[in-house]
């Protein structure tokens, strides 16, 4: 690798490596950074981003600045752009542009601004006297790239380096002062919720949660009430939303098959009722295939056998 | 093939985040054009340092980027607070400073 490096960047002059990897990059940046003036989703624009800051990076380190180039993928397509990601997540990924222009003709003028933009640019650019490109070999003939960096950094800027520290905690501070929110309702904890149960349970209302519907019941369906342990319907147990739709199964049906069981007859139809004198209430389920189990009836029989099993 | 080159495409990408920051209206792709121009500007300091032979080019875009980062830090989050008064991330939608009356 840093042979190549070397290869790369003798004497500060582009040899042809360099200038390949250059001229296959340059195109890649320009068309990548396009994308953000193009792209209609935000994610596409920030993506293109992306791809130019790591495309960048590589042009850094062949730019005989390895260092520069580690801290751009990190600083700026890890941490940067993730922000960005975020931010474009936390308000809406589809939150396109509108094409409602309220100045008029402001994509025009936007565009010749950065014609003209980059026409003064490029005539300082084509004006301007270079001297002979001396490269980095010279002040870097004992260390490394970070090691010079850090050399300059922590021997000229030494004072800038501390007051951009306090530039990060301050930044850091207002991100956190400009997104925080005033509660405006005391916040609830475990004690409270706690005792306004217990103030609903006086009330009428529930301390456990509700229970599910269909267990305990004939059905294994949602649209069924579950039965207490005395055979009565929960009609709490089904959701208020199918209530809401009309979806619910009849209650009193329900109740009135266990009504029929617990007076000694069967639980489906009435004319069924009349014919034997006193059927068994626990042969009626297997006879009948559709009544009603009696409530308790499963694990007081299911007891015994686990018993017997041991 | 001289340096030149760097140069020119620094030049081309600060253009192409002026235009974007100039046409389009989403806040956040215009933020990611000012993201777009401190790159550039990056590319010619690093450039720049190898013509002259001199570090400081560097230590400058090492401090273009930290400071690049405390400003993302500082505008997303405006944006989210704009986001969360107004439903918006446009900058056009931003007009409460303006003057609505009519010109009589």
């Amino acid at each position: 690798m840093s042979g190549v490096l070397t290869a790369l960047t003798d004497a500060g002059q582009m040899d042809t490596g360099e200038a390949i990897l250059f001229w296959v990059l340059a195109p890649l940046i320009v068309i990548a950074s396009l994308g953000l003036v193009f792209a209609r989703k935000a994610v596409y624009a920030a993506v293109s981003v992306i791809s130019v800051m790591i495309m960048l990076a590589a042009l850094y380190v062949a730019q005989e600045a390895p260092f520069l180039g580690m801290v751009q993928v990190v600083v700026y397509t890890g941490a940067v752009m993730m922000l960005f990601l975020f931010v474009l997540m936390l308000v809406g990924v589809d939150a396109g542009d509108s094409l409602v222009e309220t100045v008029k003709g402001q994509r025009i003028i936007g565009v010749l601004g950065g014609l003209g933009v980059l026409a003064v640019l490029s005539g300082v650019v084509g004006t301007a006297v270079y001297s002979q490109p001396s490269g980095l070999a010279a002040v870097e003939e004992a260390v490394t790239n970070p090691v010079g960096l850090a050399y300059v950094i922590f021997g000229q800027h030494a004072f800038a380096l501390e007051v951009v520290g306090a530039l990060l905690i301050t930044a850091a501070l207002g991100a956190l002062v400009l997104t925080h929110r005033e509660r405006l309702i005391a916040k609830l904890d475990q004690r409270t919720r706690l005792d306004a149960r217990m103030r609903a349970l006086a009330g009428g209302g529930t301390v456990t949660p509700l229970p599910a519907p269909g267990v305990y019941a004939r059905h294994n369906a949602m649209d069924v009430p579950a039965l207490d342990p005395e055979g009565r319907p929960i009609e709490s147990s089904v959701n208020r939303v199918l209530k809401v739709r009309g979806q619910e199964a009849d209650a009193d049906e329900y109740a009135a098959r266990v009504d029929r069981v617990l007076a000694g007859g069967w639980a489906d139809a009435p004319e069924v009722t009349e014919a034997p004198a006193a059927p068994e209430v626990d042969a009626a389920p297997e006879a009948d295939g559709a009544a009603t189990d009696e409530p308790g009836d499963g694990p007081s029989s299911a007891a015994p056998e686990t018993g017997a099993d041991r | 093939m001289s340096l030149m080159s760097y140069v020119v495409l620094a030049a081309v990408l600060f253009a192409v985040g002026t235009t974007t920051v100039l046409v389009r209206r989403n806040a956040i792709i215009a933020f990611m054009g000012i993201e777009l121009m401190l790159n550039a500007t990056n590319l010619a300091l690093v450039t720049f340092a190898r013509m002259h032979g001199n570090l400081s080019g560097q230590v400058l875009a090492f401090f273009v980027m930290v400071v690049a980062a405390a400003e993302v830090v500082v505008g997303l989050a405006i944006i989210v607070a704009i986001f969360r008064a107004r439903r918006s991330v446009s900058v056009d939608d931003v007009n409460l400073l303006k003057d609505v009356r009519d010109p009589a």
